[in-house]
């Protein structure tokens, strides 16, 4: 495969996350903790959520927010820790809207 | 026991309102059973992400002549497959115009439409349909035995003489009931969309298409040896483009999902297709891939479990289906309620018809016959060499090398396995395992 074309490498990825409409719930539907992401060396959800909502912090920890969540559940299906990553859908009538699914 | 069964308990509560449930619905309420679908999402079809094509021939009993009334993109009359490498592709491209004309075969449709058209026709048959409400539990007797949901509604416990959960891939009802695991990455694969813009005559052009007319492309050797596959598919005036992939060989590539579009965008094959399209909407959705034998068991007391919840899609090989597949369970599973609700057993046992009536038809059928296709198609030789191969030797066929004279295909196939490092015996042995997957 060739690299990313450069016709593509204009949509910036906050740009790519704009087409997509969300109601930002109160509550936050993903949580993480911390302490054990500090002893995990993989960092699956870093590299495999589509939302790249993951971030991995200089203290080893991990940064995550849940505004702009697809609610794929990717991120607590590849974490290889259970426990790290309690994750439930948003409330009802917030999250993500597609309409072009 | 019975204190969850109010005197306002309705007979069932669909949680959902996708394909299978709607579907589900549908059948209930013409039997003249109450019930409620419960929807989290703003609006049915607002959660929910397919990969290409809608074959809705399993309501021809249920919607007569629904394709005059189906909020429709295209009606596909070409269906590509299309094997890849960086810089080679071949193509199997059918087309029939039957297709494109009553009763038709597949559409392409945007699921906010085609969702909520179909959850329309459960409430005009007389469900009740609750959107913006989570089911956020069940609802159990002291037995065991389901009665109802817990919703995040004011007074949200909504009591029924049966569940039926559609709600989805990530089910977190069945997995309260015990039927799904907490989680299971080795039996899904994550799909992520865009959705580009182009005017509806550059479509036609493009693609080679009349109005109305669509084209649905698969493709495999365009996820950069992560095992998957790539889609593409026209709407009315968009273009569908995506990339499926296995989530625990994602996770471990370092190889980010829109890196992956990315690069299948600007293959020489597809970039030309593309160009000048305009980025409408990004998706993601994971799809439940393990086929017939990772589906869980489909019924327990007061409980029946349809579509992605029950990892209904079909993902085997040239066949990929899943809404089709949704709707024929949720057909199933609210006749099989609807039975039980009349003969007064809602047990397990009452419900087992569930699961015999999908073994009647192509659900558990198809899903049955070819339940070796998805590790067969997601595997090692598939996925990263058969590709090479297929394509080296398709241009080494029409690559004319005068005045050297043409080599035997024999003699092609023999170089290409070489430069490819596919050994015959392999070859053979998986196209033996292929005729055996897919007889």
């Amino acid at each position: 495969m060739t690299p990313a074309g450069e016709e593509w490498a204009d949509l910036s990825f906050d740009d790519r996350m704009r087409t997509v409409e969300f109601r930002v719930g109160a509550r936050a539907h993903i949580v993480v903790d911390s302490d054990v992401c500090r002893s995990c060396t993989t960092r699956e959800c870093v590299t495999a959520c589509p939302a790249n909502l993951f971030a991995p912090t200089s203290d080893g920890g991990i940064l995550f927010n849940y505004e702009q969540c697809f609610e794929c559940g990717t991120c607590y299906m590849v974490c290889n820790s259970a426990g790290a990553i309690e994750w439930t859908y948003p409330d009802g009538g917030y999250g993500v809207v597609f309409r072009r699914g | 026991m019975t204190n969850a069964q109010s005197p306002e308990a309705c007979d069932v509560v669909v949680v959902g309102a996708g394909p299978a449930g709607s579907a589900a619905a549908l059948a209930l309420a013409r039997r003249g059973h109450s019930v409620v679908m419960v929807e989290r999402g703003p609006f049915a079809g607002s959660k929910n992400v397919y990969g290409g094509v809608v074959y809705a021939r399993v309501l021809d009993d249920v919607i007569p002549n629904w394709w005059e009334q189906v909020p429709v993109q295209r009606w596909v009359v070409r269906r590509s497959t299309m094997v890849m490498t960086g810089s080679q592709a071949v193509s199997v491209d059918v087309r029939t115009q039957a297709w494109g004309q009553p009763p038709y075969n597949g559409m392409t449709v945007y699921r906010a439409d085609f969702d909520a058209w179909l959850a329309e026709h459960a409430v005009a048959a007389g469900a009740k349909l609750l959107t913006s409400t989570l089911a956020t539990g069940l609802l159990w007797d002291r037995s065991g035995r389901v009665t109802g949901v817990r919703t995040d509604r004011p007074g949200g416990d909504l009591p029924a003489k049966v569940v039926i959960a559609c709600d989805g891939v990530n089910s977190f009802l069945a997995k309260e009931v015990g039927l799904l695991p907490r989680a299971d990455a080795a039996h899904h694969t994550l799909g992520v969309k865009e959705v580009l813009a182009l005017p509806a005559d550059v479509i036609e052009e493009r693609f080679g298409l009349m109005p109305d007319e669509g084209l649905d492309v698969e493709v495999i050797g365009c996820t950069r040896e992560i095992p998957g596959g790539g889609f593409l598919y026209t709407n009315r005036d968009t273009v569908s483009i995506g990339v499926v992939v296995s989530l625990t060989a994602l996770s471990r590539s370092g190889m980010r999902p829109e890196e992956l579009i990315a690069g299948f965008k600007s293959h020489p094959a597809v970039a030309p297709w593309l160009r000048g399209a305009v980025l409408k909407e990004y998706s993601a959705h994971l799809i439940p891939e393990g086929g017939y034998d990772a589906m869980p068991d489909l019924a327990t007391d007061g409980f029946l479990v349809a579509g992605d919840a029950a990892g209904m899609t079909l993902a085997a090989g040239v066949w990929l289906e899943g809404v089709n597949f949704a709707m024929g369970a949720g057909l199933a599973a609210g006749r099989t309620a609807a039975d039980a609700l009349a003969a007064g057993d809602v047990s397990a046992a009452g419900l087992s018809g569930y699961r015999k009536s999908l073994e009647s038809n192509f659900v558990l059928q198809d899903h049955k016959r070819f339940r070796e296709a998805p590790k067969l198609v997601l595997s090692d030789r598939m996925q990263r060499q058969y590709n090479h191969l297929i394509c080296d030797v398709a241009e080494q066929m029409f690559t004319v090398t005068n005045p050297a004279p043409k080599p035997g295909l024999l003699k092609l196939l023999a170089r290409s396995a070489r430069r490819n490092r596919v050994h015959f015996r392999d070859l053979i042995r998986d196209g033996i395992e292929t005729i055996r997957v897919f007889r």
